[in-house]
């Protein structure tokens, strides 16, 4: 009985995606064109060497973006400020980085530092606020979101410019970083020297992974967090500070934060431009629900974002709008939160009447 | 004891202090590059910005008031952008206006569906929302605009006629059974009179060539503080936002009740998004909402869950937007009404002998004035996120004075009385 139910925990996400995929169907054949094929293009070009490279590159940003809401979510808070987290640490990181020249592996730590310190004080006033004057998290995320991208825009454009042409071309970018501060791509390590470069960065989202999962569940700190996120009150009256683990959790979840833009900047960039992606940090709240802030449920997610978005590109070739991919995604994060409460409330009320069967058996 | 604190912007302290800012306000335009400060087409601009801000913030306030926390109004307002735009380019404004409403309302049940059949967490869902939504429109205009010489994947083709406008007559030059009247107000406004021509600009702003849409979104704030105050069906729906067991013990269909709130959240929000659309831009871009819907949130919050707080929020970020938009050497004129303001705070702080917050308010006085004197233009990049600081200010200060409807955002089963 029991493994049963646990069965039905796995397969929810099967599911949910089978269902998503069947209403994205119902979509293609709405505009006419043939789903089957569509889906079926999608995972041939998916599949390819190349591809799975691409997504793996696409993946790191945005499982760590996971990451940082993820931290979030476990105590119960919602920090959609990702997005004007990363991207401000990120822009500090980078005009450190052009400023320095030390040796490798300390420039590039350097760069890390600076960027998650950044980061994670951005967040941080976010907890600041909730816990001092009761403003509620998403409200003021979403507020820090629009300052951070204002300044950005700001310090991009006024402070941080790169002068060409002896001085009178204003280009809105960061410096590029020395040499010692790019990290290189992994593919001699692993023998891919004809494939396009994947991204060095990725030994990093793994450590950051076990890092979180440690952090979470195997640390007191962890257990507090998560403790409180369950039950407040409870978690008060033995022995937790909630005002305190607020903040910290918000600089914690702002610390991650700051290494979703890493990847573009040391492994491909190597500076802070205009183009730099945005976005991630919306792509981490979908990939966080999808992944249900498991490591590992977070890193399929952020496979399956990313897949979603590379196999797209082969489909405007092939006269279907690329951009179904993004009704996708929506669907998919819809979809998925409303099963995983449907199961959840289902194996719920089986537990109970589990339990109250357990209970008459003995007495 | 309710009463009193009925609204955080008509009590008495705050009446007054809003009504000195304004007269700082009004000393300040009669400085001449910051004279764009009370002009009337500034306060024009104002109402014409504000109107969407207020229209998402209603939206936000049915929805909260019936106890489900709305985030995806951003997701909604982009409905009413798109299909706003959709419409109203295949068959005129007022059709746009009602595709826009159904397009919003369209999205607010799938949020119902979400967080009242199935108790999904509201901001949950309202991400999902706004995710998905993002994603509708940019996939609706590949697949309809993508034949169009105008349109595109981003944007729609220009809309084709707009909603008629009017002045009153006498009083802003509007007709009079096809009659040609005079602007009294205008030439008041000429004048250049110290108060009364700052003033005659506001009303002119307000009275002059406004579109039947915007007079319709303004009638809806005494129709809706009407709908929920005043009828059975309000003090349902409020009563469901606040002790929805208890209400379901009356005889209420909570279920019922959420579905329509949220449902009317979407509509609102819709027609928002239409507005921005038909009244501002003629055309339907990405991102046109630009937080709009999020900003709307923040004006329930510290509006106190009132139509008329609402109101007042949304009028406050109107500003701050047509300012930009018009003139940016009036925006500095806002630097020394910040400093003027956090000075008098300063005072008054120190008055009931908070001596360290009046100290930080004086020091931030300081800095604002220095900034002040120092610089000619505020960077542009700034003025941009003014609304969003604003918000932020507004609510660090505002959050523990606020009455929050009880069972907000928590998720309500029936018969499950945890």
């Amino acid at each position: 009985m029991k493994i049963y139910l646990k069965i039905i925990g796995y397969l929810t996400p099967i599911i949910a995606l089978a269902i998503s995929f069947f209403i994205t169907g119902l979509i293609l054949v709405a505009i006419d064109r043939n789903p089957i094929d569509t889906f079926a293009l999608m995972i041939e070009y998916g599949t390819t060497p190349k591809s799975i490279i691409s997504i793996l590159n696409r993946s790191i940003p945005v499982y760590i973006s996971a990451i940082a809401v993820a931290v979030g979510f476990k105590m119960g808070m919602f920090n959609i400020g990702v997005e004007g987290q990363y991207l401000f640490g990120t822009l500090i990181g980078a005009y450190v980085g052009s400023l320095l020249s030390v040796s490798r592996p300390l420039h590039i730590l350097i760069i890390f530092i600076s960027s998650f310190a950044v980061s994670s004080l951005w967040a941080g006033i976010a907890g600041y606020l909730k816990v001092k004057k009761g403003v509620h998290e998403v409200i003021s995320t979403i507020m820090l979101n629009y300052i951070a991208s204002g300044l950005v825009a700001y310090l991009l454009g006024s402070v941080f410019f790169e002068r060409k042409d002896d001085g009178i071309i204003r280009v809105p970018q960061t410096n590029n970083l020395p040499e010692t501060g790019q990290l290189p791509p992994l593919n001699n390590l692993l023998g891919l020297e004809d494939l396009p470069n994947l991204n060095g960065f990725l030994i990093g989202a793994v450590i950051l992974g076990i890092v979180y999962y440690w952090l979470v569940w195997k640390s007191s700190l962890g257990f507090e967090l998560r403790a409180t996120g369950m039950n407040p009150t409870a978690a008060k009256f033995s022995g937790a500070n909630p005002n305190k683990l607020i903040i910290v959790a918000m600089l914690i979840s702002g610390a991650f934060a700051g290494f979703v833009g890493m990847s573009n900047l040391v492994g491909y960039f190597h500076k802070f431009t205009i183009d730099f992606p945005t976005g991630l940090g919306f792509a981490g709240i979908t990939v966080a629900l999808l992944g249900r802030n498991h490591p590992i449920g977070m890193a399929l997610g952020a496979f399956l974002i990313s897949f979603l978005e590379r196999s797209a590109q082969i489909l405007d070739l092939n006269d279907v709008p690329k951009e179904i991919e993004r009704i996708m995604a929506g669907i998919v994060i819809l979809v998925v939160v409303i099963s995983y409460e449907v199961v959840r409330r289902y194996v719920l009320t089986q537990q109970v009447k589990l339990a109250s069967k357990l209970v008459q058996n003995v007495e | 004891m309710l009463n009193k604190n009925k609204n955080l912007f008509l009590n008495n302290p705050t009446k007054l202090f809003f009504l000195f800012i304004l007269f700082c306000l009004v000393f300040i335009a009669q400085k001449e590059n910051y004279s764009q400060l009370t002009t009337s087409g500034t306060f024009g601009a104002t109402l014409r910005l504000a109107i969407p801000i207020m229209l998402a913030g209603l939206g936000g306030m049915f929805a909260e008031r019936s106890g489900v926390v709305n985030i995806g109004l951003e997701g909604m307002m982009i409905m009413g952008t798109w299909f706003g735009a959709w419409a109203a380019w295949l068959y005129g404004p007022w059709w746009g206006v009602a595709a826009g409403v159904l397009g919003g309302l369209l999205f607010g049940l799938i949020h119902a569906i979400a967080t009242v059949s199935f108790q999904v967490d509201h901001i949950v869902s309202g991400v999902a929302i706004n995710i998905l939504a993002a994603g509708t429109a940019r996939f609706f205009s590949i697949v309809a605009y993508s034949g169009e010489s105008l349109g595109g994947a981003t944007q729609s083709p220009r809309i084709s006629g707009r909603v008629s406008t009017t002045s009153i007559p006498f009083i802003s030059g509007g007709n009079f059974f096809g009659i040609e009247t005079t602007d009294t107000l205008k030439t008041i406004e000429e004048m250049n009179l110290f108060l009364i021509s700052d003033l005659s600009g506001l009303l002119g702003g307000f009275t002059r060539d406004i579109s039947y849409l915007s007079i319709l979104a303004i009638l809806l704030i005494p129709i809706c503080t009407w709908l929920l105050w005043s009828t059975s069906f309000g003090l349902s729906l409020r009563s469901v936002g606040e002790y929805p067991v208890g209400s379901e013990s009356l005889g209420i269909n909570v279920y019922l009740m959420k579905y329509i709130g949220v449902s009317l959240s979407g509509a609102l929000a819709g027609l928002g998004g239409a507005y921005l659309v038909i009244e501002s831009a003629g055309i339907y871009r990405e991102n046109q909402t630009g937080g709009r819907g999020f900003i709307g949130l923040a004006t329930v919050i510290f509006g106190n869950w009132r139509p008329s707080g609402v109101m007042m929020g949304a009028g406050l970020f109107g500003y701050a937007d047509a300012l930009q938009l018009r003139s940016e050497e009036s925006v500095h004129g806002l630097l020394i009404l910040i400093t003027i303001t956090l000075l008098v705070t300063s005072i008054y702080l120190v008055f009931y002998k908070k001596n360290r917050r009046g100290l930080y308010s004086l020091l931030l006085a300081f800095m604002f004035g220095v900034w002040w004197l120092n610089s000619t233009t505020v960077p542009n990049e700034f003025v941009f996120f003014t609304p969003h600081l604003t918000t932020l200010v507004v609510l660090s200060f505002a959050s523990q004075r606020l009455r929050v409807p009880k069972s907000v955002g928590q998720p309500y089963k029936r018969g499950d009385l945890t």
